[in-house]
């Protein structure tokens, strides 16, 4: 992390959302010296003892434990003209993440500890926040031999997975779920059979058909679902779905977990946002994997998360250059810029009923925060400080132009939004403003 | 006016005046290809510009010859012969191109959607003479063309399309227009050469060919590429061919009058017989002939409609 002297301020009655304590009140908040020391209905600034407390007025605002992002690419090493450690974090906390879970799927892959060390140490020299590594399951993802996940751990290892691609073998998952155990180590699954999949392009329904373009059937992602959820039953090691985007993935993951087994799932705002109508003109921006599904699908992963099915909402930032995107659609680069546009359409579910505030705090810090075993995602007075202010009513157009990250893949670009990130607050320190302090 | 587009992508987004006046317009320019001096002076001092990044032989010919019969300057970029082999990309070579002034580019392309994605970012006007497995205009309205020749109409037809859907532009071209048209169109492939939604294109899909054929006024055949084979979508090109080939003891039951169409190239012996292919049912070849003059209409309107 940046050093700089710690401040201390007041943020006066803002709206406080912590699902952990189950608070949802106007209240004052001080942080000094790093640490959030009040969370209290009024507080009166003499009775601190402290002097140069800067009080900002947050009257209609609201303030959250700091957003946790547990499935990010910050390309670095390797492909740093894409992102870094430096601009993703600083794109993230722009965001609202006071956190973020990096994939492994760099250059060289994060199969080592010297390439985990490395991402530790880069994130704490040039790093806007917290950058949680997450190691490969397998030897430079191929799917084959498994890493030495135990000294992974030891260089700060806080979860594994091939993410970008699936672990085909289903005996070598088996094995990583099993050994990776002994770690207590999280295994996230990016589900997607391959041979399914058949180097499709979008999803596999009638827009594919129409524009004729190799389809990805929502059966590649939820045989895989279905197998990792046998898998984890089988060998009593929890599982995380990466980035579910069907119907019958939410509807495998719900029946998972009535049966008591130990999966949990994540989503992205392109699934809750986006139908497969978006690629009618070609435009490379709408390409990811999963690809972006149907109405039904979108209806269906809004209903994973509004009855909790879903635990999370990730961004799965991808950043790529125009030379991975300015393509043919069918060359172009899977993947889509996420950290500076999630609030405000994670918002838009808020604004729709399907969840409560409470409940998208909790799906942005909280759940995967637990799901990763890290000690964000709630205010822990005593504690350092981590934080997200908000702004719900904001209305603005998004531009990525404007972006921090070094990337402009976003396909949310030009997009009328409400709700957007006005201050975050990483160890006590405020990493990003909007507002004149 | 009734055609003022820049580029020509797709029949999908055409009207249904559009595709009649593209045709009335091909029918007024056939006779030209029948003159002794087969060249008319309207496209003089305009570049016609073909980048083919897939082989093909018979759609750049039927271009080529169509741009000179209008008097059009015309190049040829392929695949092997372009910067693409040195890693230059589509837009920069199109952009390189676009640098020399040229007035149309004939694009063909293995991605579907290149034609469209380049057609947005060049003044210069396109036509998609073949984009994957998306759409393949040209060929599409010289078959309406053709039939229209030999029917007198398009509406109220009954057409059998056969063979490979799912990998096939010329089907989804021609279905989007044929449909546009007031013709009902069926087709008739194992399950697997089906691309899964079809009916989502106002098809009907008939599996068994003794019941598809008696009702058809066209039965157009679509070639069957060997690879699909490999690729395991077939058991065999032997059951294919006894299943789904059109033979001449399959078309005892059809129309007297039914057409025999096929955009080429014929893999004999697969998908059709030879007596079939070169039978009195075959207008194959007047197809081949269709398309300069189609072609001719369509260059002669883009290039009107360029500023």
């Amino acid at each position: 992390m940046q050093q700089e002297g710690f401040a201390s301020f007041l943020l006066r009655q803002a709206r406080v959302l912590d699902p952990e304590h189950h608070r949802d009140e106007t209240a004052d908040i001080l942080v000094s010296g790093g640490i959030l020391k009040e969370v209290t209905p009024h507080l009166n600034i003499r009775e601190t003892g402290l002097s140069n407390v800067q009080e900002i007025d947050l009257e209609g605002k609201w303030v959250a434990p700091g957003f946790v992002d547990m499935h990010v690419h910050l390309r670095e090493p390797g492909e740093e003209y894409k992102e870094t450690i430096e601009s993703g974090t600083r794109a993230a906390v722009a965001g609202g993440y006071v956190a973020v879970a990096c994939m492994p799927n760099t250059h060289p892959v994060n199969d080592s500890s010297a390439v985990t060390r490395f991402i530790v140490d880069r994130a704490r020299e040039r790093g806007s926040c917290h950058v949680f590594p997450v190691a490969s399951i397998t030897l430079g993802s191929r799917g084959k031999d498994l890493t030495e996940m135990g000294e992974l751990q030891e260089a700060g290892a806080v979860a594994l997975s091939d993410d970008g691609r699936p672990v085909m073998d289903s005996m070598t998952m088996r094995r990583a779920l099993e050994y990776s155990r002994t770690y207590n180590l999280l295994v996230i699954s990016h589900a997607e059979d391959l041979s399914l999949a058949a180097n499709g392009v979008m999803n596999e329904g009638p827009t594919s058909t129409l524009l004729g373009l190799r389809g990805i059937p929502a059966a590649a992602e939820e045989v895989m679902i279905a197998r990792d959820i046998l898998l984890s039953q089988l060998t009593g090691a929890p599982v995380h779905i990466a980035h579910v985007s069907t119907e019958g993935s939410v509807s495998l993951i719900r029946n998972a977990k009535n049966l008591g087994i130990q999966v949990t799932g994540e989503t992205a705002p392109h699934y809750f946002t986006l139908t497969d109508d978006a690629i009618m003109k070609f435009d490379t921006v709408f390409k990811v994997n999963p690809p972006i599904r149907r109405h039904r699908d979108v209806e269906a992963v809004k209903r994973g998360l509004a009855d909790g099915t879903l635990d999370a909402i990730a961004t799965d930032h991808a950043p790529h250059s125009s030379l991975e995107k300015d393509t043919e659609f069918e060359f172009a680069a899977n993947g889509a810029i996420g950290l500076e546009s999630a609030l405000p359409l994670a918002l838009g579910l808020v604004r729709e009923g399907v969840l409560s505030p409470l409940e998208m705090v909790a799906k942005l810090s909280r759940n995967p925060a637990r799901i990763l075993g890290i000690p964000l995602g709630s205010l822990e007075t005593g504690k350092p400080a981590h934080l997200t202010v908000i702004d719900p009513e904001a209305a603005y157009v998004l531009d990525a132009e404007t972006f921090q990250s070094k990337s402009r893949n976003c396909p949310f670009h030009g997009w009328k939004v409400q709700g957007q990130v006005l201050m975050t607050v990483v160890d006590g320190r405020i990493a990003f403003t909007r507002l004149n302090l | 006016m009734p055609f003022q587009r820049k580029d020509l992508l797709g029949i999908r987004e055409l009207e249904v005046h559009e595709i009649e006046h593209i045709l009335e317009l091909a029918f007024s320019l056939k006779e030209i290809n029948s003159r002794s001096i087969k060249k008319v002076p309207t496209l003089r001092g305009k570049t016609v510009v073909h980048l083919f990044y897939e082989a093909s032989t018979r759609t750049r010919t039927s271009f080529d010859i169509a741009a000179k019969r209008l008097s059009a300057d015309t190049f040829s970029i392929g695949a092997t012969t372009s910067s693409l082999t040195k890693g230059e990309t589509f837009l920069d070579t199109v952009k390189n191109l676009e640098a020399m002034k040229p007035d149309i580019f004939i694009i063909r392309h293995s991605a579907s959607g290149t034609p469209h994605r380049i057609a947005q970012r060049t003044p210069v006007a396109v036509i998609n003479a073949g984009d994957g497995m998306h759409e393949h205009p040209s060929q599409a309205l010289l078959d309406m063309m053709t039939i229209r020749q030999f029917k007198g109409r398009l509406d109220g037809l009954n057409v059998l399309l056969v063979g490979d859907i799912a990998h096939s532009r010329v089907a989804r071209s021609n279905i989007w227009g044929l449909t546009k048209m007031g013709s009902r169109v069926t087709t008739c492939a194992p399950r697997t050469l089906l691309p899964p939604h079809l009916e989502t294109l106002g098809v009907q899909v008939c599996p068994r060919m003794e019941e598809a054929i008696p009702h058809a006024d066209v039965i157009m055949i679509l070639r069957l590429q060997k690879e699909r084979q490999e690729q395991k979508l077939l058991p065999s090109l032997r059951e294919y061919a006894v299943q789904f080939g059109v033979n001449a003891q399959r078309l005892r039951r059809a129309k007297k009058d039914v057409l025999i169409m096929h955009p080429g190239p014929i893999n004999r012996g697969v998908e059709v017989s030879p007596d079939v292919a070169d039978g009195p049912h075959s207008v194959i070849l007047e197809q081949v002939t269709n398309g300069v003059a189609l072609r001719m209409a369509l260059l002669y309107l883009l290039a009107q409609n360029q500023p």
